[in-house]
C-alpha cells in the first residue's frame, strides 16, 4: 500500500471515531485513547487528523497528547509490561521488581526497547491491592510478583534471564 | 419497556420480586476486577457448564456480583440462601460446590475460611471477622446484585428513592434532607453536599451540570471503582436525585481510564436505565429530565482536582484554576456545576428512603454515616471495608484487617493518598472521622488506608509520594512544578546516603511556603506525607543523615545484604538465582556474598526459605 | 467604589478589580512575572502573593487574580508573603540560572539562591509564565504554540517541536517573554526572520524598501481585515 492511501485510510478511521463522539471537542481525550487502541500508538498524521476534525488547533491537541500518561506518541512494544507501583505495591516490594525489570529489558520505565519487542512502564494503582505488587502482562493481571516470578515471566517473552527452572 | 409512571414501576418491582424466590439455591461469583484477576470469569463460566451440563437451571441460580470487599480472598463464592461463604475457590472445585454444597448441604471444609487468630473455620459470610464489624449500607449490596441487571437493582429497592423524590418531594426539601443528615463529601474535603447543592441550585446560569467524580487517583484506594463497577445505577440514582434538587438536566461521570470494568458496567447501566425510562425525557411523567455522558480520564492524578478535572471534560489539558470563584457558580463550561464523589452520591439515595434522622444515627457528630475504607498494605485481610464513622483504627487494622503479617510489627496507618499523612501507633485508638484525621496531620482523602511495618521505611514513604506527586503534577504554578521536586531531590539525597545537617528544616521550610503558595490542593498537599513522617518519625530521618543507616532495611545505598551463617545450609539456590553471581559457598556450607558484587535487587532473601539472608 | 486596607494604608478600588491593580493605582509594589494586563491571568507564577484578612481568617491568595472585597485587610509583606516570595525566586533561579531578569529581581527583594537547589541546565530561561501561549492564542488567534508534557518536564514550543504551519512569524511571543527565553532573530540584510526553527520570508515596503514584515504575516492581516494584501505591502511609516 503506498503511504498516501495509508494516511487517507488513517484519516477516515479518526473520521469515524471522532462522529462516534458527535464531533464534541469534550471528548478529546476519549477520542485519543480510541486512536490510540486502533494505532497502537498516536502518529502524527493522525494526530493532525483529530485537529482538523475536530476544528481545534494542533497545538491544543499536542497539549492533551503530551499531558495525559495513557498516551504514547511513538510506537510501542509487542509486549507491553505496566508494573502497578501504587503505594501498597509499593510497600509490598515493587521497586525491587522494578529495578529487575529494568535491568533485564535495559528500558526506564515509560520507554520501548529498540526493537519494539518491550514497552515497560509503571502505573499508579490498579486497584488490585490485595494482589500486589502487580506486573499487567500484555493485559493480563499476575499477582503476588517477587523478583523471581517476574523472570519468570520475562524468560517466557523470550529474554534470557536466570530463574530457578535452569 | 419504557415505563412512564410511578405505578409502573411499582408494579414492575412488585412483578420482579414475586418472580424470585428467596429460598432459591444461587451461587453468587465476585466479578469485581479483583476477583476478576483470580480467574473469576472462568469460574463463573466454570459453574454455568456445570449446571448446564446436568440441567439444574431450575434449581439453581447464578450470578455474578460486584466486588464484596474481602479481595484477600479470592476467588469469593457465597451460596445462598444460607449465605455460605467459600474463598479461593478454583475451577476443580465448581462441580463439587453444586453437587454437595448447594443440592446436599454438606460444607467443603477446604473452601472455608478459617480465622487466624483462633484457627476456627466459618462457615457463613456474616460469620467472617472481616464482615462482622463493617456496616455495609452503601457497599453491601455489591455482593447481591449483577451490575448488569437493572431487575436485580429494582429487586433491591433500586429507584424507589429517586420515585419518592419525584412524586411529591419539592426540590428544596430534597436539600433540607441532606442537609439534614450531614452528608459530607467522601472525595476528601468533607465538604457539605447539602451546602453544595443549595449554592448550585441558587446560583445564576444555565445550564447547570452535575458530575460525578470517579477519577480515583489516590494510590491504594478503589472503592469507587468498586461501587461503580458492582452497583452503578445506585450512583446513577444519587445523581439523578441531586440533579432534579439543584435544576439541572446534564450529568456528566469522569472516570479513570484504568477501569475499564467500571466504564463498562456503568455504560450499560445508563443504557438500561434509558430503555427503562429512569434517565432521559420527563422522567416517569414527572416533567423532570436528565441524562448523563461518560467520560474517561487520560491518566492525570490532577484531574480528580475539580477545577483540572473540567477543563479535561473540557477537551484540555486538565490544568487547575485558581478558586476564588466557586464552581457552583462558575465550573464546567463556566456554568454552576456541582461535583460529587463516587461514594457521595452512592449515600443519597439511602438518606431519601431512610431519612436523615436514621443516617444522623450513625457515626459521630460532625462526621454522619458510614465510610469505606480500602484496607492495604502489610495488612493480613487485604479488602474495602465500610464502617460507621467513630470506629477506631484499631478496630478496623486488628478486628477487621487481621493485623500486619507474620513477621512484622505494625509502625503507621498512611491515610488520604499523596495528599495525606502517616499516623503512628499512639493514636490507634482514636476514633476516626474527617476532623479526627485531620488533627493528627492527616486527612480522610477519598478513604485509602495503607498499612506499613517495621520493614517500611518512613523516610522513602516520603520520598515515594513525592516522586507520585512530581510526575503527576501539572506544572502550571512554579512552587508544585519545581518545589516538589526539589523536595524528592532533597529526599533522594537522604536515602541515597548523602543527606546533609540541616536537610529538614529545609524540608520543612519548603513545606511551609507549598501549603501557602500552590495554586491547587495537589501542590498545597504534598508536604504533609513529608511533614507527618518528620513530626512522628524524625529519627528515621536522622539515621539516615547523621548514621547513614536506613533502619526498616529499605534504601539500597545504606544497607547490605549478608548470610546469617547459623540459618544458612547450603541449599545453594540463592547463588543460582543471583544475576550478579556473588554468592558462593560450599554444597551444605553457609554461603557467602560478595559485597562488592552485589547489586541488591533482592532475589536471594526473596528465594531463601530459611530466612538465612538478612539486611542490615 | 470599594473599601479596603493595603499595608495598613486605606484604598479605594472599583468593583471588580484585583488586590494587585488596587494596590498598583496606589503606588504600592507587587512583584509580579506572568501577569500581563491583555491576557488571562493564569496566576501561575505566584510572585503576587499577599496575605489577606477576612474576620478572624488570614490566608494567602494571588492578587492577580482575587478580587478586592469591602473591608479586606491585605498585607504585600508579611512573614508568610515573603516565605512563598523566596521559595519561588529561589526555585526560579535553580531552573534559570542564567535569567537575568530572576537574579534582578531576587536581589531585589532581597532573596539569595538556595545553595541545596542543584541549577538546572535544559531549561533556558523559559519560566513557563505561559504569556507567549496565551498572546498566540488569544491576540494573534494562530495557536501556533502550546505547551507539552506537564510536570517539570513541561515546556512551550510548537506541536512536534517541528516549524509550524500556523506561525506567522509576528513575534509577539517573543515581545511578550519577559526573560528572553524566546528568541527571533533576523538575517543582516532583514530579508529573514528566523523564529521557532521556521524561517520567514520579509516583505519590503513598496515606499521605502525596507524589510518590515513577514510575507505569511501580511496574508494572516488581509484575510483577517479584508484590506487588499496590496496596501499592506506598505510599511506604517509610509501610510
Amino acid at each position: 500500500m503506498s503511504e498516501v492511501n495509508s494516511v487517507e485510510k488513517m484519516e477516515l478511521k479518526v473520521k469515524d471515531i471522532i462522529q462516534k463522539y458527535g464531533s464534541d471537542r469534550g471528548f478529546v481525550v476519549p477520542i485519543l485513547q480510541d486512536v490510540q487502541k486502533e494505532f497502537n500508538y498516536l502518529p502524527k498524521e493522525a494526530l493532525n487528523a483529530v485537529s482538523s476534525h475536530l476544528d481545534v488547533a494542533i497545538s491544543r491537541i499536542f497539549e492533551v497528547a503530551t499531558f495525559y500518561k495513557a498516551f504514547s506518541l511513538t510506537p510501542r512494544g509487542r509486549h507491553q509490561l505496566s508494573l502497578c507501583v501504587g503505594t501498597a505495591c509499593y510497600v509490598r516490594g515493587a521497586p525491587l521488581i522494578e529495578s529487575n525489570i529494568e535491568r533485564v529489558l535495559d528500558l526506564r520505565p515509560g520507554k520501548t526497547s529498540p526493537d519494539l519487542e518491550f514497552s515497560f512502564d509503571t502505573v499508579n494503582c490498579l486497584g488490585s491491592c490485595a494482589l500486589g505488587p502487580i506486573l499487567v502482562v500484555d493485559g493480563e493481571y499476575q499477582g503476588q510478583m517477587t523478583v523471581s516470578k517476574t523472570n519468570k515471566v520475562l524468560k517466557k517473552l523470550g529474554k534470557k534471564v536466570k530463574t530457578d527452572e535452569n | 419497556m419504557k415505563i412512564k409512571s410511578f405505578k409502573e414501576l411499582k408494579s414492575l418491582r412488585e412483578k420482579i420480586s414475586n418472580s424470585r424466590d428467596p429460598e432459591k439455591n444461587c451461587i453468587t461469583i465476585c466479578a469485581g476486577t479483583g476477583c476478576l484477576a483470580y480467574g473469576a470469569q472462568s469460574l463463573v463460566n466454570k459453574f454455568k457448564a456445570e449446571i448446564e451440563k446436568d440441567n439444574l437451571e431450575e434449581e439453581i441460580d447464578i450470578r455474578s456480583t460486584g466486588c464484596h470487599g474481602f479481595c484477600e480472598q479470592g476467588p469469593v463464592v457465597v451460596i445462598y440462601p444460607e449465605k455460605v461463604f467459600y474463598r479461593r475457590v478454583g475451577l476443580d472445585d465448581a462441580a463439587e460446590v453444586i453437587h454437595k454444597t448447594v443440592l446436599n448441604g454438606e460444607i467443603l471444609d477446604r473452601l472455608l475460611y478459617t480465622d487466624p487468630s483462633s484457627g476456627e473455620k466459618i462457615i457463613h459470610e456474616d460469620d467472617v471477622p472481616f464482615y462482622k464489624k463493617q456496616m455495609r449500607l452503601v457497599f453491601g449490596m455489591n455482593g447481591q446484585i449483577d451490575p448488569k441487571s437493572l431487575e436485580d437493582y429494582l429487586a433491591i429497592g433500586g429507584y424507589s428513592a429517586l420515585a419518592k423524590v419525584l412524586n411529591g418531594m419539592e426540590p428544596g426539601a430534597v436539600i433540607e434532607e441532606v442537609k439534614k443528615a450531614n452528608l459530607r463529601g467522601r472525595g476528601g474535603g468533607g465538604f457539605s453536599a447539602g451546602w453544595k447543592w443549595e449554592s448550585t441550585r441558587k446560583a445564576k446560569g444555565d445550564p447547570k451540570y452535575v458530575i460525578c467524580n470517579a477519577d480515583e487517583g489516590d494510590p491504594g484506594a478503589y472503592m469507587d471503582r468498586s461501587l461503580l463497577e458492582g452497583n452503578p445505577h445506585s450512583i446513577l440514582e444519587g445523581m439523578m436525585i441531586g440533579a432534579y434538587a439543584i435544576g439541572s438536566n446534564e450529568g456528566y461521570i469522569y472516570v479513570r481510564n484504568e477501569y475499564p470494568l467500571a466504564v463498562k458496567n456503568v455504560t450499560i447501566a445508563i443504557e438500561k436505565g434509558r430503555e427503562l425510562g429512569v434517565l432521559g425525557e420527563d422522567i416517569l411523567d414527572s416533567g423532570f429530565s436528565f441524562d448523563i455522558k461518560v467520560n474517561r480520564g487520560g491518566g492525570a492524578f490532577v484531574c480528580g482536582e475539580s477545577s483540572a478535572l473540567f477543563a479535561s471534560l473540557e477537551g484540555r489539558t486538565g490544568e487547575p484554576r485558581a478558586k476564588y470563584i466557586h464552581a457552583t457558580d462558575r465550573g464546567l463550561n463556566n456554568k454552576p456545576t456541582n461535583l460529587n464523589n463516587v461514594e457521595t452520591w452512592a449515600n443519597v439515595p439511602l438518606i431519601i428512603n431512610k431519612g436523615a434522622e436514621w443516617y444522623q444515627s450513625i457515626g459521630t457528630e460532625n462526621s454522619k454515616g458510614t465510610k469505606i475504607f480500602s484496607l492495604v498494605g502489610k495488612i493480613n485481610n487485604t479488602g474495602l471495608v465500610e464502617i460507621p464513622m467513630g470506629m477506631t483504627l484499631r478496630e478496623i487494622i486488628e478486628d477487621i484487617g487481621g493485623g500486619t503479617p507474620k513477621g512484622g510489627k505494625f509502625k503507621a496507618v498512611q491515610t488520604g493518598g499523596p495528599s495525606g499523612g502517616c499516623i503512628p501507633e499512639q493514636f490507634l485508638d482514636m476514633p476516626i472521622d474527617f476532623d479526627a484525621l485531620t488533627k493528627v496531620g492527616s486527612m480522610m482523602g477519598s478513604g485509602g488506608m495503607i498499612v506499613m511495618d517495621d520493614r517500611t521505611c518512613m523516610v522513602d514513604v516520603a520520598r515515594y509520594f513525592l516522586k507520585f506527586l512530581e510526575g503527576e503534577s501539572c506544572g502550571k504554578c512554579v512552587p508544585c512544578r519545581e518545589g516538589v521536586r526539589r523536595m524528592r531531590e532533597i529526599l533522594d539525597d537522604i536515602c541515597e546516603g548523602r543527606g546533609r545537617e540541616g536537610d529538614v528544616e529545609i524540608l520543612e521550610s519548603i513545606s511551609h511556603a507549598l501549603i501557602d503558595g500552590s495554586l491547587c490542593a495537589l501542590g498545597a498537599t504534598a508536604p504533609n506525607p513529608v511533614l507527618s513522617t518528620i513530626k512522628y518519625f524524625r529519627e528515621e530521618y536522622s539515621a539516615h543523615i547523621q548514621e547513614k543507616k536506613c533502619p526498616a532495611g529499605v534504601c539500597k545505598e545504606l544497607i547490605r545484604y549478608k548470610i546469617d551463617e547459623e540459618n544458612c545450609n547450603g541449599c545453594g539456590v540463592c547463588a543460582r538465582l543471583c544475576p550478579a553471581e556473588c554468592i558462593s559457598g560450599e554444597k551444605k556450607q553457609p554461603h557467602v556474598i560478595d559485597q562488592e558484587k552485589c547489586i541488591k535487587c533482592g532475589s536471594c532473601r526473596e528465594s531463601c526459605k530459611f530466612d538465612a539472608v538478612i539486611v542490615e | 467604589m470599594v473599601n479596603l486596607t493595603i499595608d495598613k494604608k486605606k484604598v479605594q478600588a472599583e468593583e471588580g478589580s484585583t488586590i494587585l491593580k488596587a494596590a498598583q493605582s496606589n503606588g504600592i509594589e507587587i512583584p509580579t512575572l506572568c501577569y500581563h494586563d491583555e491576557l488571562t491571568t493564569s496566576g501561575a507564577c505566584r510572585l503576587c502573593s499577599v496575605e489577606i484578612k477576612k474576620g478572624e481568617r488570614t490566608r494567602i491568595v494571588t492578587s492577580c487574580i482575587y478580587q478586592v472585597e469591602k473591608g479586606l485587610i491585605v498585607n504585600t509583606q508579611s512573614e508568610r508573603v515573603m516565605n512563598v516570595r523566596r521559595l519561588v525566586l529561589q526555585l526560579l533561579m535553580a531552573r534559570c540560572p542564567e535569567s537575568e531578569i530572576i537574579r534582578e529581581l531576587a536581589e531585589k527583594v532581597g532573596v539569595k539562591p538556595q545553595p541545596r537547589f542543584k541549577p538546572d541546565e535544559d531549561k533556558g530561561e523559559c519560566i513557563l509564565c505561559r504569556q507567549c501561549v496565551e498572546v498566540c492564542e488569544e491576540v494573534v488567534e494562530v495557536s501556533a504554540i502550546g505547551f507539552s508534557y506537564r510536570g517539570a518536564d513541561k515546556a512551550v514550543g510548537t506541536p512536534f517541536v517541528e516549524p509550524s504551519r500556523a506561525c506567522i512569524g509576528c513575534g509577539a511571543c517573543a515581545y511578550v517573554c519577559p526573560t528572553g527565553h524566546i528568541k527571533m532573530e533576523e538575517s543582516d540584510s532583514g530579508k529573514e526572520r528566523v523564529i521557532w526553527d521556521k524561517t520567514f520570508k520579509m516583505v519590503a515596503c513598496k515606499v521605502c524598501g525596507r524589510y518590515f514584515a513577514p510575507q505569511e504575516q501580511l496574508e494572516y492581516i488581509g484575510k483577517k481585515t479584508g484590506v487588499p494584501l496590496s496596501k499592506l505591502y506598505t510599511c506604517v511609516n509610509c501610510r
